[in-house]
């Protein structure tokens, strides 16, 4: 394997880890800070409101 | 006859799982550290004005409209276990969450040849409090419980939307290398505030202008403070796990 083409697969690599963590994170985000179901809503309610989020 | 097609996902590389597994490792450490920081710094300074205006909200206290006067002095409670308990819980995952975001960022900007360590995590982290908590702040400010407010729905796509310029805005800012990326920036950052947030269409909240003041003032004093340790901490894990993969590897 050339360096050019370790180089690429490594950015790749970084590049397809980051999209995913980062897409696990902003699911995380949604369900704890903004889904409206009552259950959700009421453990998060005093998080939501020091945090900044629209809460209801 | 056609061999029938087999769908077979693609393993991920040795090297994508070790960058999956120190994003995740020092996203998890991070954010359970700010997150409990977080949790602290707004069960001490926080909740007080919540409960505050709760009574208010619930109609306990009367401030407008009534003819005596109300004192800004009440027994709002000890530690409610299972009320506070779950705002730790959930502070913890929401900054958890929140290092996931910025970890994946900080690894993308330092493949690109920024340098990522704990100091400048720092900025990284002011960074992360004006793009998640400042800018929309700006327009939709930290709500204090029993102020008027328009449709939730609405909020949140303002919200999302808000947030979603503001983090591209700040990732031009810090990476364009021309005036037209920085006014891009500008326009971004100004756009939603612009356009206008969703408001209420009249005022019905119970809560006195000191309580909401000093909820929102509170609310964002935390949330800078706490981003600003997230992102030192972000860049700390973040570094100390690459060392440890060079020792590991050399070993």
């Amino acid at each position: 394997m050339t360096t050019q083409a370790q180089t690429t697969s490594s950015a790749g690599s970084r590049l397809g880890a980051a999209v995913l963590v980062a897409a696990i994170g902003l699911t995380l985000m949604i369900v704890t800070g903004h889904v409206q179901a009552a259950t959700l809503h009421d453990a998060a309610h005093d998080m939501r409101h020091a945090t900044g989020f629209p809460c209801h | 006859m056609t061999p029938p097609t087999i769908c077979v996902m693609q393993p991920a590389s040795p090297a994508t799982k070790i960058m999956l597994i120190r994003l995740l490792t020092s996203a998890l450490l991070a954010g359970a550290v700010a997150g409990l920081i977080a949790a602290l710094l707004q069960l001490y300074f926080v909740q007080p004005v919540l409960l505050h205006a709760e009574l208010y909200e619930g109609g306990e206290l009367v401030h407008f409209g009534s003819a005596s006067t109300v004192s800004a002095i009440q027994d709002l409670g000890g530690i409610d276990l299972v009320r506070d308990g779950l705002s730790v819980v959930f502070t913890m995952l929401v900054y958890t969450a929140y290092a996931m975001i910025l970890l994946a960022l900080m690894s993308q900007a330092e493949t690109r040849g920024a340098a990522i360590t704990a100091r400048s995590g720092l900025i990284w982290g002011v960074a992360g409090f004006v793009v998640v908590h400042l800018a929309p702040g700006f327009s939709l400010a930290p709500e204090v419980p029993g102020v008027a407010a328009a449709d939730v729905g609405l909020r949140q796509i303002w919200w999302f939307a808000t947030v979603g310029l503001a983090g591209v805005a700040l990732w031009l800012i810090a990476f364009a290398k021309n005036w037209l990326g920085w006014g891009a920036a500008v326009v971004l950052l100004l756009a939603p505030h612009v356009y206008g947030a969703p408001e209420p269409d009249v005022f019905t909240g119970p809560v006195p202008t000191e309580i909401g003041a000093l909820f929102a003032a509170r609310a964002f004093g935390v949330g800078l403070a706490v981003w600003v340790i997230l992102g030192g901490f972000a860049g700390y894990f973040w570094t100390r796990l690459a060392e440890d993969d060079a020792t590991t590897q050399t070993a």
